[in-house]
């Protein structure tokens, strides 16, 4: 069979197809729809003809109707809150934010609300809710239509934020965030939606709070999440010319966060960069940076350096984007630095 | 929808006797030193939560706010575990973990209580989303201030509702005060329900002093919305007698405005009609009174006997499982 057909066995005995992660989100998404009568999904655009800014949600409200696939105005706080209604009331909601800049408007149900509701109630509701949104930044749209902010959320007791970097993934923890019975955040990114690779047919589940070892290696390991992670599997690539082995590990999820996976990295190869494309300062890397620091102070053979957005707002300009953002450059350079110390 | 029998007027006098004798003794422990919480006084507003009581059903789905104690305890809300939250105790509704502003009792049909203005509309938006994609004929009711009236999630709420024609009722207390400011200095309106036909549903204003006139109104919005008729934005004027806050001075609040709105309170009010009906007499009133001040008063002496919660308490429910909450 070749390759990228339908029901091609993967290295695992895995039955697998070849999706983008465009097409693997669809199919998770169609997947917990035809699985569970609770589902619905509720947004702005994603029913059909338009089936979703970025297509992800196309076919779906043709398939399982208006009723559960939910065109709604622009109304963010209301298509959150709802969502968090309809959570405690039995359903499991998918909402969508069409670009994650526009979370800011929905904070309050999903900080107030959504994420306190368990804890506040002494355990007497649950949150079964998963909000998509999307990272727009890397194609031009400006500081308003940019932002990648997954730390303001990782900061919130009773979210789960979840990122994920392979089409594989996409399908895997997407589905995982929908049947789990706590709000998760889904972060996806628009330079991802195109991206190919083989995804398991079928009920595909990756469960939520393990990081993956997406490369191994002996010298430095370089901790990324979402988009990032093409980016240091490439720099891992390049440096490895170089004689410089990197072991590319993929957060996947921020919260839960796998501390022992990434320590047991740490404690491997005693360098560490930890990278994102959020803003570097007080991003989600300096907590990562600081729980690799507490518990292997001693270990280290470098301090651990981080790679992030720079602090300042992303211009629409390709130059101004770009000399803001992160890239395989500044990775290369940043495991050089802690690979030479 | 017919004014409400005898049996139901002495059923709504019952509830406003409850909800008063706890606000009451919440408000004297304060003042004394008893015992220390948060608490937004409910006193004035007892009749729009005692038609809420007579007009809706168990399974009825009521999402309220920080000033919520007359509405929970009338749609069911057991009055010991409700006391016990609101001193932060163990044994509370809600483990002492969500306190006087975060009531919630969803076997009484309590979904919750927020603590942000206007964010509860939302909230009971997607309650009754659930409710109409379950094909049931039950009801959602969100109760708020006319502060509320000025957020975005008032007019994110309302549309949204009005565009899918949930059953959903907005039950506006308008107490004539946003925290400190008046009503009039945050609306260009005269009155909240004003608003409904820019959203294409029923708006309607009732004397939210009024027990039998709020039940009518609440009763209709309740009807429609039972039946496929979609949100009613139902307006009920009251006043809130002792301020925003507990020991709130109220020098916000013009002297003469004050004594006018103590005299139409509704307790008292309500006892003189129903002893002028004939459904009621004073004698039967006072034992009414006193029932009510006794079983207040045995729920805030268990309470009050009862413990904090374990400091690890702090520690769970933050997920479903425990072992994710990060020390």
């Amino acid at each position: 069979m070749s390759a990228g057909a339908t029901g091609v066995e993967g290295a695992g005995g895995v039955a697998t197809e070849d999706l983008s992660m465009r097409e693997a989100l669809g199919a998770a998404l169609a997947g917990a729809l035809a699985a569970d009568p609770t589902v619905l999904l509720l947004g702005e655009d994603l029913a059909d003809p338009g089936g979703g800014i970025s297509q992800v949600t196309k076919g779906l409200s043709t398939t399982f109707g208006t009723d559960r696939v939910r065109d709604t105005p622009i109304s963010e706080a209301a298509i959150v809150g709802a969502a968090v209604g309809a959570a405690v009331s039995g359903l499991r909601p998918v909402a969508e934010l069409m670009i994650m800049d526009f979370i800011s408007i929905a904070l309050d149900q999903l900080v107030n609300h959504a994420a306190k509701a368990r804890y506040m109630s002494g355990g007497l509701l649950s949150v079964p809710l998963t909000l998509r949104t999307a990272v727009f930044g890397g194609i031009g749209s400006g500081a308003t239509h940019s932002q990648t902010l997954e730390a303001w959320l990782a900061h919130i007791p009773g979210l789960k934020v979840v990122v994920p970097s392979t089409p594989a993934d996409a399908k895997g923890l997407l589905t995982s965030c929908i049947f789990d019975d706590d709000p998760c955040v889904f972060v996806e990114n628009v330079a991802l939606y195109g991206t190919r690779g083989p995804v398991p047919t079928g009920d595909h589940r990756v469960p939520l709070g393990r990081a993956a070892v997406v490369r191994p290696g002996r010298d430095v390991t370089l901790v990324a999440y979402g988009r990032t992670v093409r980016d240091a599997l490439a720099a891992a690539e390049q440096l490895a010319a170089e004689g410089i082995e990197v072991e590319v590990v993929d957060l996947r999820s921020l919260v839960p966060f796998d501390a022992e996976t990434v320590l047991a990295s740490a404690a491997r190869t005693r360098r560490v960069v930890v990278a994102h494309h959020a803003t570097r300062f007080a991003g989600f890397g300096a907590e990562v940076a600081a729980v690799i620091g507490e518990e292997l102070f001693g270990t280290l053979e470098a301090p651990v350096r981080r790679v992030g957005a720079a602090f300042a707002p992303i211009g629409s300009a390709a130059v101004l984007e770009v000399a803001v953002m992160p890239s395989a450059a500044s990775l290369v350079a940043a495991v050089r630095s802690v690979a030479g110390a | 929808m017919t004014a409400p029998s005898d049996d139901r007027r002495r059923g709504m006098y019952g509830t406003m006797a409850r909800i008063r004798a706890c606000d009451e003794r919440i408000r004297r422990g304060l003042s004394g030193g008893e015992f220390a919480c948060t608490y937004w006084p409910a006193t004035g507003q007892e009749a729009i939560a005692a038609a809420l009581g007579a007009v809706l059903r168990t399974d009825d789905q009521l999402v309220t706010t920080y000033r919520g104690l007359h509405d929970q305890l009338a749609k069911g809300a057991p009055l010991g575990p409700v006391v016990a939250e609101v001193l932060t105790r163990a044994s509370g509704v809600n483990a002492g973990k969500g306190g006087s502003m975060h009531i919630s009792h969803p076997p009484s049909g309590v979904v919750l209580s927020t603590g942000i203005v206007g964010s509860g509309l939302p909230i009971a938006v997607g309650v009754a989303l659930a409710l109409q994609l379950q094909g049931t004929d039950r009801v959602a009711v969100a109760s708020f201030g006319d502060g509320a009236t000025g957020t975005g999630s008032f007019h994110e709420a309302v549309n949204l509702a009005a565009l899918w024609r949930l059953p959903v009722v907005f039950l506006c207390q308008d107490n004539r005060y946003a925290e400190m400011t008046p009503a009039a200095h945050g609306q260009p309106v005269a009155h909240v329900a004003d608003r409904a036909p820019s959203y294409g549903i029923p708006g309607e204003v009732v004397d939210g002093n009024d027990p039998d006139a709020t039940c009518t109104a609440l009763g209709a919005a309740v009807a429609r919305a039972r039946v496929g008729g979609g949100p009613t934005l139902l307006e009920c004027t009251t006043f809130r007698l002792w301020g925003h806050y507990f020991g709130d001075a109220m020098r916000y609040i013009p002297a003469e405005e004050l004594e006018a709105a103590r005299r139409d309170e509704p307790v008292g009010r309500y006892r003189a009609t129903l002893a002028a009906d004939g459904v009621l007499d004073a004698e039967a009133a006072a034992a009414v009174d006193q029932a009510a001040r006794d079983e207040v008063e045995a729920a805030f002496a268990a309470a009050l006997a009862d413990d904090p919660p374990d400091a690890g308490a702090a520690f769970t429910d933050v997920y479903l499982d425990a072992g994710e909450a990060v020390r």
